[in-house]
């Protein structure tokens, strides 16, 4: 039996494997417990730390939970109006080219009403990023049918379930916009299992290496969770993502770049 | 052959008691307290700490990013 060190010998600041980046302030974030949100937040920080990137980015986050992003990050954050974000995104990145510019969506934001704006950028090819959190429910007003809801998912305005005949399809907007040839790099990632979370963060790193070289729009969808929205635990809700949401929005690139 | 050792300090008053770092612990050195912190979530604390190989994988997951990990080798 191997001698068991104290775990006062093991933290020292030498043995530090992973702390919290210092572009997250040190507010508490106000999401509920086990949301997605927090961590797609804390992977982004951690890209833009590692990359040098602190003063030269601008986020734009528009309305829903994503509107608290500038509580958190300590980067400069311009809020938009309800869907509305990849438009001033747009001004923001043609007036400084220089500047590292992304946006931060929910899905009744980037795909209820802001769809108009977020295919016209994607499709003029502005070199932006944008994050797309998809989580199937309007989460911050008390979980309402969004657009991506799937067939049959229950939610307070769909209380039977989302019946397609009279309240219509789920929309795949990730698909739509790696159709158009303004888009450089289009995938679908998760971040409720570590594997998926490191997943997620290297197709951050490869946006932002793509937009420092003027390359055009690359559009990230995370498909997250919304425990109090679908009125489940944490730990459950992953389980159910992952069997209900995944078969219809399946993770992967959906469009890479030609080499 | 040397054995790795880790460990984790978890920020308890910040923790929101969501157990996705328990779940995705390979040790199972991670359990929820019987005590509740400040806002009255039980928080997250290494239950067995010896187990900890310092993957890092709570921390990863952890949404409100409250665990540190560290690492060393025996």
């Amino acid at each position: 039996m191997i001698e068991v060190t104290g775990i006062k010998e093991i933290i020292k600041p030498e043995n530090l494997v992973y702390k919290k980046t210092k572009i997250m302030t040190d507010n508490t974030l106000s999401y509920c417990p086990g949301c997605g949100h927090g961590t797609a937040h804390r992977i982004l920080a951690e890209v833009i730390d590692e990359e040098g990137l602190q003063s030269q980015t601008i986020g734009v986050s528009p309305v829903g939970c994503s509107v608290l992003l500038y509580n958190y990050l300590d980067v400069d954050i311009q809020q938009a109006a309800h869907g509305r974000a990849p438009a001033v995104a747009t001004a923001i990145k043609r007036l400084l080219p220089d500047k590292f510019v992304f946006t931060y969506q929910g899905d009744g934001d980037l795909a209820a009403i802001g769809t108009a704006e977020t295919i016209h950028a994607c499709n003029r090819g502005e070199n932006i990023l944008i994050i797309f959190i998809n989580n199937g429910i309007y989460g911050m007003t008390g979980g309402q049918m969004a657009p991506t809801t799937l067939p049959g998912m229950k939610s307070s305005t769909s209380p039977y379930g989302r019946d397609v005949k009279t309240m219509g399809n789920p929309l795949k907007m990730t698909d739509i916009v790696a159709t158009l040839p303004g888009t450089y790099y289009v995938t679908r990632q998760s971040v409720h299992t570590p594997a998926n979370v490191r997943k997620t963060k290297k197709a951050i790193r490869k946006a932002v290496q793509y937009q420092k070289l003027d390359k055009g729009a690359c559009f990230i969808e995370i498909v997250s969770n919304c425990p109090s929205g679908w009125k489940m635990t944490p730990v459950q809700s992953n389980k159910w993502m992952e069997e209900t949401m995944f078969p219809y929005y399946p993770l992967g690139d959906l469009k890479t770049p030609e080499e | 052959m040397a054995k790795i050792r880790g460990s984790i300090v978890v920020n308890i008053e910040k923790c929101k008691g969501c157990e996705v770092c328990m779940v995705s612990c390979p040790t199972g050195t991670i359990a929820m307290a019987k005590e509740v912190n400040g806002k009255g979530y039980n928080y997250a604390y290494p239950l067995n700490p010896e187990l900890c190989i310092g993957c890092a994988n709570c921390a990863m997951v952890c949404p409100d990013g409250v665990i540190t990990v560290y690492k060393t080798k025996i």
